[in-house]
Formats: C-alpha cells, sequence, structure tokens
C-alpha cells in the first residue's frame, strides 16, 4: 500500500509528494545547469583568444546575462529546494511537507517562468542584455523590449521561492516528529530553515526592485531616472539588499549538506553542533547588513564605506567557526574518501579560497582596483560552483542510495571528482591572475596581455563542460543499473533517513511519527 | 587505487604546466603597484592580505592535510569521540577577530586618504556616454572626447582568419588626456545616458559615472607616462571598447599642451565658422558625412544603417531618414524624445551635423537626393 502512486504523466502533473516534487526539482535544475553551461561554453569560445571570433558583442551581452539570471535562478536555487523536498520529511520524521498542493504549484511556475525568461532570445532585439544585476538605467530607458518579459519571469520565479519558503518554515515548525526537539534537527534542516527566512525577507526586495523597473519603462515613473527627480543608485541598493542574503540562500543549504556529510565519512559526530547553528544565524543576520559592499565605486560617503566594510569583513568570524568544525570534526575521524566526501572535502577547501578573495574584495580602498574585474567572477564562482554545486552534487551521491535503492559506480564518481576538481580551478583560478593584471569583467574583447589566462580558463570551462555530461551518464547509469543499496548505505551515516527508512525509501514514509531519543 | 594516484599525478603536472607558463608571464599574474602614492598603499595592502591569507591556508589545509593522512581509517581505524570544546572553540572566534583588526587599521587609514579629494590643484570632468568618454578640463576651458582608435578590421575576425593586433589593442584612443605630475588633479565623473565607470589601474581610481549625478575623485600621478584603463561598468553592446588612456606630462609640457589645444580650439572654430557660411557640394557634404557617420553613428545604427532589430533602429529605408528633412534634423539635433539617443547639436559641428544629415539621406539607397548645408542647421537651430 505505502508504495501506491499514480502513473504517467499525472502522476508528475498532480502530484503533491515532496519525493516526486523534490526530484522533479533536481531535474529541472539540472537540465536549467545544461542550458546556462552551454551559455557559458559560447562565453569562453568567444574569449578563448583577443578578438571577436564567434559572437557579436550585442550577443555576448545577452548570453552573460542569461548564464548569470539561469543559473541563479534556474539551477542553484531549484537545486536546493529539490534537496529540502526530499530530505526535510525523511530527516525531521514528517509525512510530507506540510503545504503539499502549494509546493506542487511552487515547482510547477518554474518551467513557465524559465520559457518566458528563454522565449526572450528568439525576441526582436534580443534577451536581456544589461548582466544578472540588470542596473538601471541599462535595464530600463535603454533595455531591450524583451526586458518585460524578463520582469515577469523574476516575478514568477520570486512567487515560487516564497511558496517553497514558507512550506519549508511551516514544515521544520510543526511536522517534526515527537522529540525532535530544534536543536536535535540534522544541519540541513537547519541551514534550510534559516535560508527559508532569507527568502521570504529578500525575495520581495526583488518583486519590488523588477516592478519599478516596469513602472519606469511603461508607466511614466522616474524610480531610477535623474531626470524624474530618482536615482541610478537606489536601483543598487535595492538590488544588492535583495542580492547579498541571495547569496547566502544559495550557499546556506550546501554548508547543511556538507555537514551532513563529513561526520559520516569521519565516523564522528559534527563538531561544535550548536556553534554551527549560531554560525549559521550569525551569517544570515550579518547579510542584511552588508549589501553596499558591491557599490564602492559608486560615489558613497566614506563613513557608509567604513560601516560596509568592517561590517563584511565581520561575516569571515562565523564563517570561519564552520570551516574551523568541519576540519575539527575530521580531525582524529577515521576517514575514508567516497564520492560525496571528496566532493565535500574540495567544498571546504575551494569554498575557503573563495572566502579569502571575500576578504579582500571587502577592503574597499583595495576594493577599487579589485571591483568590476574577473578577480570579481574568480571569486564568486570559486563560492558557487565548488561551493554550492559541489554542494548539491555531493549531496546527490550521498543519498542517491537512499532515494532510488540503488549505488553508484564509485569508480566513475571518483572519476567525475577528479574531472570536477581539475577543471574547476583551470577555469576559475587564472581569473583571479586576469583580474589583477587589469581585465574588467563582462567585455567580449581583451587586451594580449589577458589571452595566456583566457586561453586556460576556456580550455577548462570546456572541460568542466564535458564532465556534466560525464555525471548525467553516471547519474543515469545508477539509477538503471545500479547495484541495490543497503538500507544504511554508509556506516557512519546518522539520521532517521538512514536509521528508520529502508533503500529505496517507500513513496509515502513516516505515516505515523518515528520516536526519537 | 591506482587510478586515482595517476589522476593525482596529472592534477599536479598540470598544475606544474600552467605554473610554469604563468611564470614567464610572472608580472601579469599580480595587481600592478602603478605610480601612484595610493596605487602603491593600495597594492601593500593587497600583498598584505595575501600574505595573511596564505598562512592561515597553511594553517587550516596543514591540518586538513594531516587529517587525510594520519586520519584515515586505515591508520586510524578507531574514530575519537569528541565533538565540542568550549575552549578551542572560544579560541578561533578570536583569533580571526584579531586578524581582522590587524587588516581593517590600515584599510581604514588609506580609505580616508583615498576619499579626501580636498586641495586639489585643477579639475577635469570625465562624461561617459555609449561608447566614448569626454574630458572637461575646468580651469583651462578645453574640452573634448576620447575614442577608440583600434579599426574594428583588427577585432571583427568572424571569419577566423585572425588579424594583426597593435601592442595597445583596445587599449588606445584618438585623444588621451593630458595631466601635468606633481598636481593634485580633481576628476569630476559623470554619465549622460547609463552607468559608466573610469578606472586606470596604474593610478588606483575607479569611479561610477552616473547619469544625474558627479562623482569625485583625485589622483597625484608622480611619474611622466601613459597609463590605460578600460571602463568597467557594464554600458551596452560596446562596454568593452571604450578605453582610457592617460598621458603623464611635466607640468612645462602641460601648459604647452594646453596652449596648442587652445590654438587648435580656435583654429577649429575658425574653419567650422569658414565651412558653415560656405556652401557645399553633395560630394563634398557625402564624403564628410561618411567619416562622421562611421565615428559617430554607426556604433549603433550600423556601418550598412541596418541598426539592430528591435534595439537600434535602421536608418536605411527608414521613415525618419527618408521623410521630411526638418524632423531627421530635430532627431539629429535634439535627441528623440524616447532620449535612447543623445542630442548631437552640440557635440558635431554645424557642417558636420548637415553632412551626416545629408549622408543618411542618400546612403544606402535613401535616394532622397537631399542636400543639407551647414546654413540650413544654423537656421534649424535659430528657429528652435
Amino acid at each position: 500500500m505505502s508504495d501506491h502512486h499514480p502513473t504517467g504523466i499525472k502522476r508528475w502533473l498532480f502530484t503533491t509528494n515532496h519525493k516526486d516534487i523534490g526530484t522533479m526539482y533536481l531535474w529541472f535544475s539540472f537540465v536549467m545547469f545544461l542550458t546556462g553551461g552551454a551559455m557559458a561554453m559560447v562565453i569562453r569560445a568567444e574569449l578563448y583568444q583577443p578578438g571577436l571570433q564567434f559572437v557579436e558583442p550585442a550577443f555576448f551581452n545577452q548570453m552573460t546575462t542569461m548564464h548569470g539570471l539561469i543559473m541563479v535562478f534556474g539551477a542553484v536555487m531549484p537545486s536546493m529546494v529539490g534537496l529540502a523536498n526530499w530530505l526535510i520529511p525523511m530527516q525531521i520524521g514528517a509525512p510530507d511537507m506540510a503545504l503539499p498542493r502549494m509546493n506542487n504549484w511552487s515547482f510547477w511556475i518554474l518551467p513557465f517562468a524559465f520559457t518566458m525568461l528563454l522565449s526572450s532570445l528568439f525576441m526582436e532585439g534580443g534577451a536581456p542584455n544589461f548582466g544578472w544585476t540588470f542596473y538601471a538605467p541599462l535595464s530600463t530607458t535603454y533595455a531591450p523590449p524583451s526586458t518585460d518579459f524578463f520582469i515577469f519571469g523574476v516575478h514568477m520565479m520570486g512567487i515560487s521561492s516564497i511558496m517553497g519558503a514558507i512550506n519549508v518554515i511551516v514544515t521544520v515548525f510543526n511536522m517534526r516528529a515527537p522529540g525532535m526537539t530544534l536543536m536535535k534537527m540534522p544541519l540541513f534542516v537547519w541551514t534550510w530553515l534559516i535560508t527559508a527566512f532569507l527568502l521570504i525577507m529578500v525575495m520581495p526586495v526583488l518583486a519590488g526592485a523588477v516592478t519599478m523597473m516596469l513602472t519606469d519603462r511603461h508607466f511614466g515613473t522616474s524610480f531610477f531616472d535623474a531626470a524624474g527627480g530618482g536615482d541610478p543608485v537606489m536601483f543598487q541598493h535595492i538590488f544588492w539588499f535583495f542580492g547579498h542574503p541571495e547569496v547566502y540562500i544559495m550557499i546556506l543549504p550546501a554548508f547543511g549538506v556538507v555537514s551532513e556529510i563529513i561526520p559520516a565519512f569521519s565516523r564522528k559526530k559534527l563538531f561544535g553542533y550548536s556553534s554551527m547553528v549560531y554560525a549559521t544565524a550569525s551569517i544570515a543576520l550579518l547579510s542584511f547588513i552588508v549589501w553596499a559592499h558591491h557599490m564602492f565605486a559608486t560615489g558613497m560617503p566614506v563613513a557608509g564605506e567604513l560601516f560596509f566594510m568592517i561590517a563584511t569583513m565581520l561575516i569571515a568570524v562565523p564563517t570561519g567557526v564552520k570551516i574551523f568544525n568541519w576540519v575539527a570534526t575530521m580531525w582524529q575521524g577515521s576517514l575514508t574518501f567516497e564520492t560525496p566526501m571528496l566532493f565535500s572535502i574540495s567544498f571546504v577547501i575551494l569554498f575557503t579560497i573563495g572566502g579569502f578573495s571575500g576578504v579582500m574584495l571587502a577592503m574597499a580602498p583595495v576594493d577599487f582596483q579589485y571591483h568590476d574585474t574577473y578577480f570579481v567572477v574568480a571569486h564568486f564562482h570559486y563560492v558557487l560552483f565548488p561551493g554550492a554545486i559541489f554542494g548539491t552534487t555531493a549531496a546527490v551521491y550521498f543519498w542517491l542510495p537512499k532515494w532510488t535503492g540503488k549505488m553508484y559506480n564509485e569508480t566513475l564518481g571518483k572519476i567525475h571528482f577528479w574531472m570536477s576538481m581539475v577543471f574547476v580551478n583551470l577555469t576559475f583560478f587564472p581569473m583571479h591572475f586576469s583580474g589583477l593584471a587589469g581585465m574588467p569583467r563582462r567585455i567580449p574583447d581583451y587586451n594580449m596581455m589577458f589571452a595566456e589566462f583566457n586561453m586556460w580558463a576556456s580550455i577548462g570551462a570546456f572541460g568542466l563542460g564535458l564532465t556534466q555530461i560525464f555525471f548525467l551518464v553516471t547519474i543515469i547509469m545508477a539509477i538503471r543499473n545500479g547495484k541495490k543499496a543497503e538500507d544504511k548505505q554508509w556506516d557512519g551515516a546518522t539520521g532517521l533517513e538512514w536509521d528508520a527508512l529502508p533503500s529505496p525509501v517507500p513513496y509515502h514514509t513516516f505515516a505515523t511519527p518515528p520516536k526519537v531519543d | 587505487m591506482a587510478f586515482q594516484r595517476k589522476l593525482v599525478a596529472g592534477l599536479i603536472s598540470l598544475l606544474g604546466i600552467m605554473l610554469s607558463s604563468g611564470l614567464h608571464a610572472a608580472a601579469d599574474m599580480n595587481m600592478r603597484p602603478g605610480v601612484t602614492e595610493t596605487s602603491i598603499a593600495a597594492y601593500d595592502l593587497h600583498m598584505m592580505v595575501i600574505w595573511v591569507m596564505v598562512w592561515v591556508s597553511v594553517a587550516v589545509f596543514g591540518a586538513m592535510i594531516y587529517s587525510f593522512i594520519f586520519h584515515r581509517k586505515s591508520k586510524h581505524p578507531v574514530p575519537a569521540t569528541f565533538s565540542h570544546s568550549t575552549k578551542v572553540e572560544f579560541i578561533w572566534t578570536i583569533i580571526p577577530i584579531i586578524i581582522l583588526i590587524y587588516l581593517t587599521i590600515p584599510a581604514i587609514k588609506l580609505l580616508i586618504k583615498m576619499e579626501d579629494a580636498s586641495d586639489s590643484e585643477m579639475s577635469v570632468q570625465v562624461t561617459g556616454s555609449q561608447w566614448k568618454w569626454h574630458y572637461k578640463y575646468l580651469d583651462q576651458d578645453i574640452s573634448f572626447y576620447s575614442n577608440l582608435s583600434t579599426p574594428p578590421e583588427q577585432y571583427e575576425d568572424f571569419d577566423h582568419q585572425g588579424t594583426d593586433k597593435g601592442e595597445n589593442y583596445l587599449l588606445e584612443v584618438d585623444n588621451m588626456v593630458v595631466l601635468p605630475i606633481n598636481t593634485k588633479i580633481r576628476f569630476l565623473v559623470t554619465a549622460d545616458d547609463v552607468i559608466h565607470s573610469w578606472w586606470v589601474p596604474e593610478i588606483a581610481v575607479k569611479k561610477d559615472a552616473i547619469p544625474g549625478f558627479i562623482n569625485e575623485t583625485w589622483t597625484n600621478i608622480p611619474t611622466p607616462g601613459i597609463y590605460r584603463g578600460q571602463c568597467t561598468e557594464l554600458c551596452g553592446k560596446n562596454h568593452g571598447f571604450m578605453p582610457i588612456v592617460i598621458k603623464a606630462v611635466s607640468k612645462a609640457d602641460f601648459t604647452a599642451w594646453v596652449d596648442t589645444k587652445n590654438a587648435e580650439k580656435k583654429a577649429a572654430a575658425d574653419a567650422a565658422a569658414a565651412a558653415a557660411a560656405a556652401s557645399w557640394d553633395m560630394d563634398k557634404l557625402m564624403a564628410l558625412g561618411e567619416t562622421t557617420y562611421k565615428s559617430t553613428c554607426a556604433g549603433c545604427h550600423g556601418v550598412t544603417g541596418e541598426g539592430i532589430q528591435g534595439l537600434f533602429p535602421a536608418l536605411k529605408g527608414s521613415p525618419i531618414a527618408t521623410g521630411p528633412v526638418a524632423a531627421h534634423m530635430g532627431i539629429v539635433v535634439h535627441g528623440p524624445s524616447s532620449k535612447k539617443m543623445p542630442a548631437f547639436g552640440a557635440v558635431l559641428t554645424d557642417a558636420q551635423l548637415a553632412a551626416v544629415i545629408t549622408y543618411e539621406r542618400n546612403a544606402w539607397g535613401n535616394s532622397t537626393g537631399d542636400m543639407v548645408q551647414p546654413s540650413d542647421i544654423q537656421a534649424f537651430k535659430a528657429g528652435n
């Protein structure tokens, strides 16, 4: 009985099952990941050598814009929601998410939102071309007509995210099994709970920003036009008030993932559980008062620059606590290095490198030299790719046996890891150098002094593109022909999903709540 | 496992290749110290943070690597059971705070200095527009546009034949910003259309150019030389094609340059007046019109007048370029009501305006046969 479910297309269209919805989120985000990745390939092909070889600058700008938007809103965020859907009910001993129909709706909005956004590529004037940060007035007065589709697409994604976040909060507060107190929850649930609050706080701000753009474009307002009494810099304040918490929205769930995986393969409890929870909460709170560090060059008063510089550097403290805790978890453990662990370890190392360049960028007087160069591109790709995306990848390898009851091929998983590790660094490390040498971001062509670094980055990027196909094949092979997984596939794993549920998990779980002591 | 060891070896040799290929370009791998007091201070701060980060990495990654080697299951089969230590956690909260204070103090000092543009000896207004810079020397009454001077033949390589590129490819302009050395120069940075950003790495000045607002920054260059930079805020199609070139010269050379510029300005004004008074024939108008069109209009409307559908209107066969002359002149001189195109009335001379309008009305099959004389432009401006 517990495995009964509808079949065919209706199973997916009308499902209210958190596992099905989680699966759809994950596949959707992977499709978007490949789409955004294909755009990155166009960008890197054009930048492979000096001169314009493949695309016109106008199309190049559409590619950088769409790549950013699709990766942020289409790949990283939905992948995290997919993990939340799969894991949160199982980890807190709940039968499903608290609001299952809303869950269905928040997923099914996304394909329409991204169809709308992607359709702009085929419109007259082309797709949005003003960067994923869409600074006014380039995105208002000077933008292509398709910008309105972008605006409504962002609205839809925002509605989807807000509903997803409400669902997580309501589920965590109301659906925990008896005995599952807040401070007993797995760290993944904690990081997602905090992420959900961030989402609810900032997605409406983003909606406000795009609505103001819409009225500036069509209804005669001048929010961002100095000629009508507005201020283009106000756009940046509003955008980054959303945008900075947004970067933590993308990374906090990944923190949660590695906080589950590192203890499992260290065969040792997570070091400093409560300080991990408090550090996550501090990072989230600080993320609201640092937004203007993206705007040091806009001509802020020096007092403002000092405030935002110091507040930003403070974030290094709770982030440091987390990294030290992960290291201390491994310390004197009994380590093995299966694929999820390899991805988690490289997450810690490479995210730390991204954190270092983050501290450098926070220092306003030097930021004038880094700002809007490839150094920034290197920085945020280091926190997003080996950060958020390695985190998700580690999660997929770690929980795949639980989700599907099948094991991936460990050799293929390790090859995937080493390909990822080599190509991520080959792609993004040289960008530090081209940025320091003075190459601005978002340019389709450059002086020869940047040629060598760009060539390396492009070679790395093509390799990284191929790696994703390899990942897809590895996963499909596991799902189709993988060896049968154990109920507790990893001897060091803890938590309800491993201890109280078989592999694969039945369609309906925890119809009666488990006992937690 | 064997394949794993091979992969590690491969990774290391790949990194080796990268480093060795990077080494001969080692000078380009790091930030350049630049030439001004502030740029050198920024560089020193950059190096200070890098070294702090290197030592933190050694400690953190060192501990991790130690764990990987000595705490692996084969070496350390029974894991320890500790899971927190208030003392240790307190220490590694305090140490980063101390490191951050150590980094913040020089940063605060430098920032306050960099943002103090008071007591400047001269002022230059820098205006960004799509996609060129305009410089106005407020004390010398000189102003000019500065355009990319790399010809399109060098960067357009769509047939993959490769092109010969000069040393300063994409970093060269027709009119350099000439500045005196050992002078505190204030820059007033603004923009006409979208946000641009004026950056010259060697003097560590980067300031956003924001339409409707004026930002202030400054420099004091001690050594003569040519310093190159680029626009660093995405500003549309040709964002990658609006470089900045500063030529720093001695004070005497600067005075000489100002005199030359003023003489040129007077000669240009006289020539413009003479040209405006003269009656031009079609060939002359078309010739000047083509040059003006290519340098001023082709960036958006395209060399063949076809524009980009949906973004920049085509002029070929357009109702404006083939309709009444007055409406055409209105748009070129005053800009369109949408404000998407700047007004060129004060940017081009009357002769250039007349020529470019004539060109647009007769090129690419727009065979209206209309000729616009500089005197027509004068009359049009007077009439409005």
